[in-house]
């Protein structure tokens, strides 16, 4: 019988090709060791992928779901749950501009404007030589240093319409 | 990243400033195991080894350490909650490292430039209640206090204060870092119990509260980062020690990490005793507000947090005297709203972050907060309907306290309600004539 946590046999035209590679496949299962169940390594083997490929095509949920014996659809609904897994292609940047009040109270319309018009793009887009995706994100908790941005994994401080050009310069 | 911490503060040492003391000494972060070592690193913990686990628990207890996350809690009362004996089975001790309280930037300092002094209050926190798994819950964006804290305990584990038979008391401690991947609810303590297990972060029903079946069903204690960093030094040198920190200025015991953003001439964090006023705060260490501004109203501790005015400033900032006022300390990094601003788009700005941040697994708060923030969207843009502010008022009772599953909405309708009371010609402005 097939219960909620049985995991689905799917065909393999409906989640294309997608292996995981060898060291994506080690990397989860270590993760898995930390936690009393394997499904408390989800998020860890959304993001192991995603740090390999940029993002998380729909064929590494359902491989996901496979490796930590639970249902692709509790591997979707956590990767659409959380801000920083991306289910759809991002550039080989992602910008992510803190909007919250901190940030407000210091010129975020400013910089995110700018920062638009720089680049050519909306916020959710990707430039088209795929170089930057432009992403809002929550307080980054340096408030004392507004406004706040991170690009890739480094968070910068202070940003301004003025300097933010020597911080882009930065990412190829 | 360097903070301004303690900055034009003299005679920084641990019997003042038990959360900070070691990073003003060394000048720089305390990475080194040795270095933390030789700053009384580690002694707490040999100290509590000798303890029975619930001499340890009565020695917090009896500091009056509250919970430094924002709610307050009493931490020696909820850790007495906690099934303790040789039949108590697998508990979990779980630091929530999730900061993402819009204003506050406490726990990034604390963990980034102090990563040991997180380490050993955990193992000490473990032993006191007998969990012998622990994880620190880091957000996501936080890389740099992961790789620190990481190294930390790979050198804990080294130095034998992390492994089988701690310090020969027989006691077992496991300590991994799990990196959460970004979402405001996971704060709340069974929403991030949740995304511990894999599962989208939505809260759980309460009862049962988390000391009775929190993480994979066990018992599960949940301590904010500065909470937990009080720890050692209460043990070295005892709760009356700890309670006379405030130098009278509250009936609450200890240091608080405060701290400033917005347009005020310095920002930063600094760690005073519990109950120092918003203006000692904000004139004496932060310099007064920026030139050319002046200070229209200010968020005691987050965005879930009611405003104050000018005339609260003389407060002492403690959880209770800032309730008594309307509010609450919350994390008790205080932001600043200057005279420039449109009241109406920063409460628009707050109440976005809260409707985004939803985890819409209830009615009021996921229907209720984007209403909200169309109906602020109108008044800012002059396009008011006779009746919004009527609404507004309605919504901050509909997602008041009780309406709603978890604290949530309630906390997003504190600087709503708060502005609506401060400032009611700026929304009548907004209405169409």
């Amino acid at each position: 019988m097939l219960t909620a946590n049985t995991p689905q046999t799917i065909a393999s035209d409906r989640v294309g090709d997608f292996e995981f590679s060898a060291y994506e496949r080690e990397q989860i299962e270590h993760a898995i060791h930390h936690y009393a169940e394997p499904r408390a390594a989800t998020i860890d083997a959304l993001k192991i992928v995603q740090s390999q490929r940029g993002w998380v095509p729909d064929g590494a949920v359902y491989s996901i779901a496979e490796i930590l014996s639970i249902n692709p659809g509790d591997v979707e609904g956590v990767a659409t749950f959380y801000n920083r897994i991306y289910r759809q292609p991002v550039g080989r940047n992602v910008i992510a501009v803190c909007d919250s009040i901190g940030c407000f109270l210091m010129g975020f319309d400013e910089l995110y404007g700018s920062l638009q018009t720089k680049l050519g793009i909306k916020p959710g887009q990707t430039t088209a030589d795929g170089r930057f995706t432009l992403l809002p994100i929550v307080c980054l908790g340096a408030c004392d240093k507004a406004p706040v941005l991170m690009v890739n994994d480094a968070t910068h401080f202070n940003v301004t319409p003025e300097n933010v050009d020597s911080v882009l310069e930065q990412y190829v | 990243m360097t903070s301004n911490v303690n900055l034009g503060l003299t005679n920084v040492g641990p019997e003042t400033h038990p959360l900070t003391w070691r990073y003003t000494k060394a000048g720089k972060a305390v990475l080194d195991i040795k270095e933390y070592e030789a700053l009384e690193g580690y002694a707490a913990l040999k100290k509590a080894a000798a303890m029975q686990p619930t001499d340890v628990q009565a020695e917090v207890k009896a500091s009056n350490l509250r919970g430094r996350g924002g709610a307050g809690f009493p931490t020696g009362i909820k850790w007495s909650l906690i099934p303790m004996g040789p039949d108590a089975g697998q508990k979990y001790l779980v630091c929530n490292a999730d900061e993402m309280e819009p204003g506050t930037f406490k726990d990034r300092m604390l963990m980034e430039e102090l990563p040991h002094q997180l380490v050993e209050a955990m193992v000490l926190a473990a032993y006191a209640i007998g969990a012998t798994k622990g994880y620190i819950f880091l957000r996501g964006e936080y890389i740099l206090a992961g790789q620190r804290l990481n190294a930390a305990i790979e050198q804990a584990k080294a130095a034998g204060y992390i492994g089988d038979n701690l310090l020969g008391t027989g006691f077992n401690f496991e300590l991994n870092v799990h990196l959460g991947a970004g979402r405001y609810i996971c704060g709340e303590e069974t929403a991030l119990i949740n995304c511990l297990e894999g599962r989208r972060a939505n809260p759980r029903t309460k009862p049962p509260f988390p000391q009775q079946a929190g993480a994979w069903g066990k018992p599960t204690i949940v301590n904010n980062v500065e909470t937990l960093m009080n720890i050692p030094a209460i043990l070295l040198r005892g709760a009356d020690w700890f309670k006379g920190l405030s130098q009278g200025k509250s009936p609450d015991a200890g240091t608080k990490m405060y701290g400033i953003s917005g347009k005020a001439r310095i920002t930063g964090l600094w760690e005073l005793p519990i109950g120092t006023t918003g203006r000692e705060l904000l004139y004496t260490h932060g310099g007064g507000m920026a030139d050319g501004y002046e200070l229209s109203c200010w968020l005691p501790g987050g965005a879930s947090t009611d405003f104050l005015m000018p005339e609260h400033l003389d407060l002492a900032m403690d959880y209770d005297t800032i309730m008594k006022a309307g509010s609450r300390m919350g994390t008790a990094l205080i932001m600043v709203v200057d005279d420039k601003q449109n009241i109406i788009s920063v409460v628009r700005n707050l109440e976005q972050f809260f409707a985004r941040e939803s985890c819409g697994w209830c009615t009021p708060c996921r229907d209720g907060l984007p209403w909200t923030v169309k109906i602020l969207e109108s008044i800012e843009a002059g396009e008011g309907q006779e009746g919004d502010i009527q609404t507004l008022q309605q919504l901050t009772r509909f997602l008041g306290p009780g309406k709603t599953f978890c604290a949530h909405a309630p906390g997003a309708m504190e600087p709503l309600q708060s502005a609506l009371k401060f400032f009611p010609a700026e929304f009548a402005k907004g209405i169409k004539a």
